[in-house]
């Protein structure tokens, strides 16, 4: 018998798991996929919202600006790279200027910090490369950029080190109560637990309804992305938003933490929420808007394209509701990855009312310690060498990432089973090659460090192996 | 210890020219080169055709790399496998690491660089679809199944007809696998004539000029793929798609100079080539350091990038005995009609022994023609082809006593094809 289950292990469940794994008592996290942050956690835009965007007085609105407090002070303890450069909402005519100093307006209800209404001039003056047709811009200083999967993979490590079990290729098929708490029958096993957390995403709608009456709609909307090469990282110093309309945030232009550009996304209804592909249209959508605001850019530089898909619901707002025990966190849009420690928060006042989890766990782990070999410097760089020499062993060319650090990932509290999630876990194939020379290594290192064969080995989900067989004439 | 030579990168461009700079001289010469062993990419180009022109045989990639490692252990040069540079400086250090070493500061009289090129990716040409496996670049590929000795796919189609998606297209059929087709969005081929005949034709594998891949299906594996016919702006026309069921596609859409260091070392970049501006000799706008091979621009085959090399290494191990004149004067070469880059993009008359080797391709295919070579109005020299195609690359020597006592500001290479 747990004290928690929390169902799906994005950036809230795994936020979830690190508050609770806080506190005294026990969490079983249970994800679907071979690997946590695979939905909406890792293929969004990766930007901390300031919080003007939000209506005032909804929980949106609370928990962005309390959201981001708290995302800058775990991403420093927990090593998660993170930026506070600031963002612009760009309007492009008298109109939408109006709407700037709208957003201006909420945003200070809201009690966003430092939010200021600049000129044409101070737009540029500030972002060089924005377009002539600028007329001016919402600043919003308190906005910033993240790694999003290495935000959550830091909460769900730190989680586990905490003494959080995860159980990971574990889809949820029922749900029902007992006489002290819940059953939640897995392709597992069942497993036992006083109080559940539904954290599950896009699919928070099926696993709500496994337990109550149907009270929402989860409404997907894939959005697409290009991501470009880092020599077009410098063509915006913050994040360029245009003016929100009904369809969402728009598309934005944005360095990331890792130095590279990112372009996007569109927002089209999603006919199958677990299909996150690209479409000609949509990517072509895209640049033509994105080049609204950056005339420049050059789309030559595309490294990669990906789809992510936002869990929307028929409702305005999250929705956070506990009833018996049995928590939703569903509908959680943007600005989910902004807002989710302040929701873990909420869930941990929830959890709190069924009694478990009153008291803080004494010496829990709250730092994390993650080194990039690339990022440090001469000195830096000769100390982990001399520490372990596969540190000095570069197996990713594009990104400089060594084997030592691909090993710290393999034996890391929450280990990956896939090429893929090495990447995420050490940037392994994310550079301009995108894996085409790392790649037959990053293989090999797996095959040999998991013990399995090369033809086991995935490229990421499950039935996404790399190789067929051998050769006939092996 | 200062090196008279580095050599940064040990595949066919740099073996070439630390063999030529000892040839010329140098005895203090170091190769770092990245992988576990020397060769480069010529390791898994386990087919034959190499040095038809060097050596006047038919080699297999390991066999032509294999003859410039054994001269390379009749020198003195010193070679660091399985290391990684990290920078390479104005002052010539060479920043390195490796397991077996560590980080290492590396200095030298004169550097060579030659990192050679990767591949462009699905990303880089965006194509649609779902992300599964499946999708790799024709070389990881080749890697996978020479090197590796592991089967990458059972029903394949390739998209472009550079070389090596035209060698895949054989050496995947040849390992039993069926390979549906191959689509090439120019409406002509990338790659040599004598590879569409050898690797295509001869196991009737359909080549769809002007066409491209629309979309990608497949949740872990790759399901499918649609093919669409493209415009003269290459955008598919509706209503020409064609569904192929394959389980991999291997991309061959292009490759691009490895210049990375070169960048960061503040090195002039051209953007025709992707590689480094550079001289007769091969020399960047960093004096003392040398680019050849891939590196510099990509080559259609390695007996050219061996000839390079040569010559970069010849000129490095000169730099570093002091033997070049300064302050020589510049003939910049330009491209005219129907040249899409020239390399070297400078000349420097007066270091020219006989002839300016110089390289280039045209931007489309063109009948009989004449390669002319002109300052300004006044024709200097005119070489004839039957034939010019953008997949092999040309070469021509503009002889040094044509350029005069006193050598030309400028000098244009065009086409000038003889019926259109």
């Amino acid at each position: 018998m747990y004290d928690t289950i929390i169902v799906g292990c994005g950036i809230i469940g795994a936020a979830a798991a690190f508050a609770l794994s806080l506190q005294e008592g026990s969490v079983l996290v249970l994800e679907k996929e071979n690997d946590i942050a695979t939905g909406a956690t890792r293929a969004n835009s990766a930007i901390i919202h300031a919080g003007y965007d939000p209506e005032p007085g909804t929980k949106m609105a609370r928990l962005n600006v309390r959201g981001a407090a708290l995302a800058k002070e775990l991403c420093s303890a927990l090593s998660v790279p993170y930026a506070q450069i600031g963002s612009l909402v760009l309007a492009f005519s008298e109109e939408e200027m109006s709407t700037v100093r709208e957003l201006y307006e909420r945003g200070v209800q809201n009690g966003v910090p430092g939010l200021q209404v600049l000129s044409a001039e101070e737009t540029r003056a500030m972002e060089p490369n924005v377009s002539e047709q600028v007329q001016g811009a919402l600043y919003a200083p308190s906005a910033a950029i993240v790694n999003p999967w290495e935000y959550a993979l830091a909460l769900a490590e730190t989680a586990v080190r905490n003494g959080a079990e995860i159980r990971r290729s574990c889809p949820v098929v029922s749900i029902r109560k007992t006489a002290d708490g819940w059953a939640v029958g897995t392709a597992q096993g069942t497993f036992e637990a006083r109080t559940v957390i539904n954290a599950a995403g896009v699919e928070s709608e099926e696993i709500h309804d496994m337990v109550l009456p149907h009270s929402f709609h989860i409404l997907p909307s894939r959005g697409e992305y290009y991501l470009m090469d880092k020599s077009e990282g410098g063509r915006a110093g913050h994040v360029l938003f245009q003016c929100p309309s009904a369809l969402g945030k728009g598309v934005l232009v944005s360095p990331t933490v890792h130095g590279n550009l990112i372009v996007g996304p569109n927002a089209v209804a999603a006919v199958d929420k677990t299909r996150v592909n690209t479409t000609g249209a949509g990517l072509e959508f895209v640049r033509s808007t994105a080049v609204k605001s950056v005339p420049s850019l050059n789309f030559r530089s595309s490294i990669r394209n990906f789809a992510g898909m936002r869990a929307n619901s028929d409702r305005d707002d999250f929705i956070l509701e506990e009833h018996d025990g049995f928590i939703d966190l569903a509908g959680i849009k943007s600005p989910g990855l902004s807002s989710a420690p302040a929701i873990a928060e909420e869930a941990l006042a929830m959890v709190q009312k069924s009694g478990v989890f009153r008291s803080k766990k004494q010496n829990a782990v709250v730092t994390r310690q993650k080194r990039h070999f690339n990022l440090q410097d001469e000195t830096g760089k000769r100390a982990m060498i001399a520490e372990n020499p596969l540190y000095g062993r570069v197996i990713c060319r594009c990104e400089t990432v060594t084997e030592g650090e691909i090993l710290d990932a393999i034996h890391s509290p929450v280990p990956p089973c896939s090429v893929d999630g090495v990447k995420r876990r050490c940037n392994a194939g994310m550079g301009r090659c995108q894996g085409g020379f790392c790649g037959p290594r990053v293989l090999e290192i797996l095959s040999r460090e998991l013990n399995i064969a090369p033809e086991s080995v995935k490229k990421d989900l499950d039935g996404s192996e790399i190789l067929l067989g051998e050769n006939k004439n092996v | 210890m200062i090196y008279d030579v580095i050599v940064v990168g040990g595949g066919p461009a740099g073996l070439a020219a630390a063999c030529s700079a000892y040839d010329n001289g140098a005895r203090h010469i170091l190769i770092l080169e990245r992988d576990r062993e020397l060769g480069g990419i010529l390791n898994q180009c386990i087919h034959n055709g190499f040095g038809l022109h060097y050596f006047k045989e038919e080699l297999t990639g390991p066999e032509y790399a294999g003859r410039f490692v054994d001269l390379l252990r009749k020198t003195t040069t010193e070679v660091r496998l399985d290391t990684m540079v990290l920078s390479v400086t104005p002052e010539r250090e060479v920043h390195a690491v490796s397991a077996a070493e560590g980080y290492q500061v590396y200095r030298a009289k004169s550097v060579i660089l030659a990192m050679g090129c990767r591949e462009r990716t699905r990303g880089a040409i965006a194509i649609p679809g779902d992300r599964p496996a499946g999708v790799f670049t024709a070389g990881t590929a080749q890697r996978y199944l020479n090197m590796e000795g592991y089967m990458v796919g059972r029903r394949v189609l390739i998209l472009g007809s550079g070389d090596i998606g035209l060698i895949m297209a054989r050496r995947m059929t040849l390992e039993g696998a069926k390979v549906l087709a191959c689509v090439e969005v120019m409406p002509y081929s990338g790659g040599l004539m004598r590879n569409i005949v050898q690797c295509l034709q001869d196991y009737e594998i359909p080549l769809y000029l002007s066409h491209t891949i629309t979309n990608v299906e497949g949740r872990g594996r790759v399901e499918s793929a649609t093919v669409c016919r493209v415009d003269e702006n290459r955008r598919p026309i509706p209503g020409t798609e064609m569904q192929f069921d394959c389980d991999t596609i291997l991309l061959s859409v292009g490759l691009i100079p490895e210049n990375e260091l070169t960048r960061a070392a503040g090195i002039e970049i051209d953007p025709r080539t992707n590689g480094a501006v550079v001289y007769e000799n091969m020399e960047t706008s960093l004096p003392g350091v040398f680019a050849c091979g891939n590196v510099a621009h990509v080559h259609d085959l390695v007996d050219f990038v061996t000839a390079e090399s040569m010559r970069a290494g010849k000129a490095a191990a000169a730099f570093a005995f002091g033997l070049q004149p300064e302050n020589a004067a510049v003939t910049e070469l330009k491209n005219g009609n129907g040249v899409t880059y020239t390399v070297p993009q400078h000349i420097r008359p007066e270091r020219i022994e006989k002839a300016a080797d110089v390289f280039f391709r045209v931007n489309r295919i063109c009948g009989a023609s004449e390669i002319v070579v002109a300052d300004g109005e006044r024709q200097l020299c005119a070489f004839p082809r039957d034939h010019l195609a953008p997949g092999e690359m040309e070469h021509i020597m503009i002889p040094r006593k044509l350029l005069g006592e006193v050598p030309p500001a400028q000098l244009t290479v065009s086409i000038r094809e003889k019926q259109a």
